[in-house]
């Protein structure tokens, strides 16, 4: 598991003067489940591109098992891709599509083999007796199989995955993102995947990256993404987050509000400003006399397993999400454990993300419209 | 209720109103098209006296070798235009979507002037004292050939030196007339599929392994199939029913379909009958090969619409 597999140094690309990538290093282990996330123009598919080697960076290097691999053309590179509209060949039915890099292989491969391991690929996807259909006859979601199963079939040792659910409806989405996990430990292969849906790359990664402005923000386990996000930038995009602006006075004490909160975090300087995010799971609401801060519930907004409430604290607007209900207007008091602050340095990122002064629960909805961000680096 | 019935009343006859837009275009079909079919087989089917006969068919096999010339020569002429129009199309396919539009534009533009002139134009270049001699001619190409054969000649006495070469007025000419006038219509339709390909399906085949030949061959080429179906279509029918084309630079020498058929009509063999009767057969012919070649696109959209 731990075996380097993939290493950019410094990998930096430019479209018509404008720096999409921007010294990029990233080390990729052997057999690991890894996530670029980010918006739409952060980079990633560039970065994917670039280890596709659809793309040369302009500078920096592209390391493959220990060697440079810049100028080796796709059809070279023991790596295959699952392209984001599928890219299937119409032209050929399903069988044909999957064997097309298996008949392209030389020397020959026997005609037997080619057929047991397209069956093996189909296993794979559970589409069994599906060969001789036309892929135009296909479902998206049978399509994207389709395509999984072409790209596996070769046995390559790093399988590209450009936002291959991002044309899919949220039910089938989900029961691909288990899936997809579930080939990627069976073929026991590295999975590089593109997405700018940050639950997928929760569920599914092993290490996400977090990328913005053609930057790495981040890379982490999901739960270092979540719990111990960088900066801003990486607290908001994952998940919701307050950010507030603190001081830290001393090891686990910060000051926000005028009043001294219990946190665990340490190694500041004294008197440092920094950001206090603090996630709105972790908001007790208490009567006000017990509130460590006291504000105005200015906006409720019903999500089913809980609400979603707004609450001014003297004019910086925090989301707490909570199973009890407390009306428009009325005043309650909030306690935080040392546990739920987590305190970033200031970044260039502060002061832009973490005010809810103008959510709308329409936010919610554009971000699980799968179109929202499917475009990008084009 | 009644307001759904209202409406579908109103759908129903808003549809007839737009099928009225068709009607100019049927009556003319049937005035201009069906009807002269018809004639032309009533008359490949009569006598001179008017009663029905099969005998304008007897007489077909004396022109079979100018259904042979015809055929072949548009046979060659759609396989020279394949050959060159396809990497034209392929190429211009693979510039900016502004280039794309100037060298289509290009590509089109000889096809303002008059057909007749630029086929003219041709006849003067290739005649015998045409450009192409002359500028041999000066360039010393016959002096040299003449220089060598008369060196090599048995008996230089009997030595005919020549001035030209024979350009006009053989088979090569006419196809090159055909290719010339026709080669447009063989870009043009294998281009507009090409730059339908979706670029992400071409990396899909180099990231599978293919190099850029596989890909062109098992990818690229079986995707614009259609619109090569189209291209031979577009030029084989013109080409072999041509009369202008082989008349002016094809000489007396290399009588196609087209002359004979217009002999029949306007020239000194006057025979209406048997020229239907020629082109009724030339027709199926033309429907006979151009089944053949749908039955190579089964399966793609058919882009060939007789």
């Amino acid at each position: 598991m731990a075996k380097e597999l993939i290493r950019l140094v410094n990998c930096r690309k430019e479209f018509d003067g404008e720096v999409v990538l921007d010294s990029i290093n990233l080390d990729i282990k052997d057999k690991e489940f890894l996530t670029l996330l980010g918006p739409s123009g952060c980079g990633k598919t560039t970065t994917l591109r670039i280890i596709g080697g659809f793309l040369k960076p302009d500078s920096g290097q592209v390391i493959f098992g220990g060697v440079k691999i810049n100028d080796l053309p796709p059809h070279k590179r023991k790596i295959n891709t699952v392209f984001q509209k599928y890219a299937l060949f119409t032209h050929l039915n399903v069988f044909e599509n999957i064997a097309f890099g298996l008949r392209i292989q030389r020397p020959k491969l026997p005609e037997k083999e080619i057929e047991r391991r397209v069956h093996e690929a189909l296993e794979l996807v559970a589409l069994n007796g599906y060969e001789k259909r036309s892929v135009t006859q296909l479902s998206g979601g049978q399509q994207q199989r389709i395509a999984i199963a072409r790209a596996v079939v070769n046995r390559p040792q790093v399988l590209l995955l450009d936002e291959p659910l991002g044309a899919l409806d949220l039910k089938l989405r989900k029961d691909m993102q288990r899936e997809l996990k579930q080939i990627q430990q069976q073929v026991g292969i590295t999975f590089i995947y593109v997405t700018h849906d940050q639950e997928e790359a929760l569920t599914m990664s092993d290490t996400v990256v977090v990328m913005n402005k053609g930057e790495i923000q981040q890379i982490g386990t999901p739960i270092d993404i979540y719990n111990e996000p960088k900066n801003a930038f990486v607290a908001d995009f994952i998940g919701e987050s307050n950010i507030i602006d603190g001081v830290m006075v001393a090891d686990n004490i910060v000051r926000m509000y005028g009043r001294n909160f219990q946190c665990l975090d340490k190694g500041f300087s004294h008197n440092e400003n920094v950001d206090v995010v603090v996630r709105p799971e972790d908001i007790d609401i208490v009567p006000v006399e017990q509130g460590q801060i006291v504000g105005t519930v200015t906006e409720v907004t019903f999500k089913g397993m809980q609400y979603d409430i707004i609450v001014d604290f003297q004019g910086f607007k925090w989301l707490i999400q909570t199973t009890d209900h407390s009306p428009v207007g009325s005043k309650i008091g909030v306690k935080i454990d040392p546990d739920g602050f987590h305190i970033m340095k200031k970044s260039e990122y502060s002061g832009l993300y973490g005010d809810y002064s103008s959510y709308s629960a329409e936010y919610d909805e554009l971000s699980a419209d799968p179109e929202a961000g499917g475009q990008e680096d084009e | 209720m009644s307001s759904a019935v209202n409406e579908s009343l109103s759908a129903l006859s808003s549809r007839h109103r737009k099928q009225a837009f068709a009607y100019p275009y049927v009556l003319w079909m049937a005035l201009f098209v069906v009807i002269p079919i018809v004639l032309v087989a009533v008359y490949a089917f009569t006598s001179v006296g008017g009663g029905f006969t099969l005998s304008n068919f007897y007489n077909m096999p004396e022109y079979t070798a100018v259904f042979g010339r015809s055929l072949w020569l548009a046979f060659v002429a759609t396989v020279v235009c394949l050959i060159v129009g396809y990497p034209v199309a392929l190429a211009i396919s693979r510039t900016n979507p502004r280039t794309q539009r100037i060298l289509m534009l290009m590509l089109m533009l000889p096809m303002w002037i008059n057909f007749l002139l630029r086929t003219y134009a041709w006849m003067s270049l290739l005649e015998n004292t045409g450009l192409i001699n002359r500028a041999l001619g000066a360039l010393g190409v016959f002096d040299l050939i003449n220089s060598i054969g008369l060196a090599r000649s048995a008996s230089p006495s009997q030595y005919v030196p020549i001035d030209h070469f024979q350009l006009i007025n053989t088979g090569g000419a006419v196809v090159l007339g055909m290719v010339y006038n026709y080669l447009p219509f063989m870009i043009l339709p294998i281009h507009s599929v090409i730059i339908k390909i979706d670029h992400s399906v071409i990396e899909a085949a180099q990231d599978l392994g293919a190099s850029r030949g596989i890909v062109f061959r098992k990818v690229i080429f079986p995707l614009s199939i259609s619109g090569v179906i189209s291209g031979i279509t577009m030029v084989f029918v013109p080409s072999v029913s041509t009369f202008v084309i082989s008349k002016l630079l094809g000489g007396g020498t290399n009588m196609l379909l087209g002359d004979l058929i217009e002999m029949q009509f306007l020239g000194s063999a006057y025979n209406p009958h048997l020229g239907s009767a020629i082109s009724l057969i030339m027709m199926a012919i033309v429907i006979i090969c151009m089944g053949v070649m749908n039955k190579f696109g089964e399966g793609e959209e058919q882009a060939v619409v007789m």
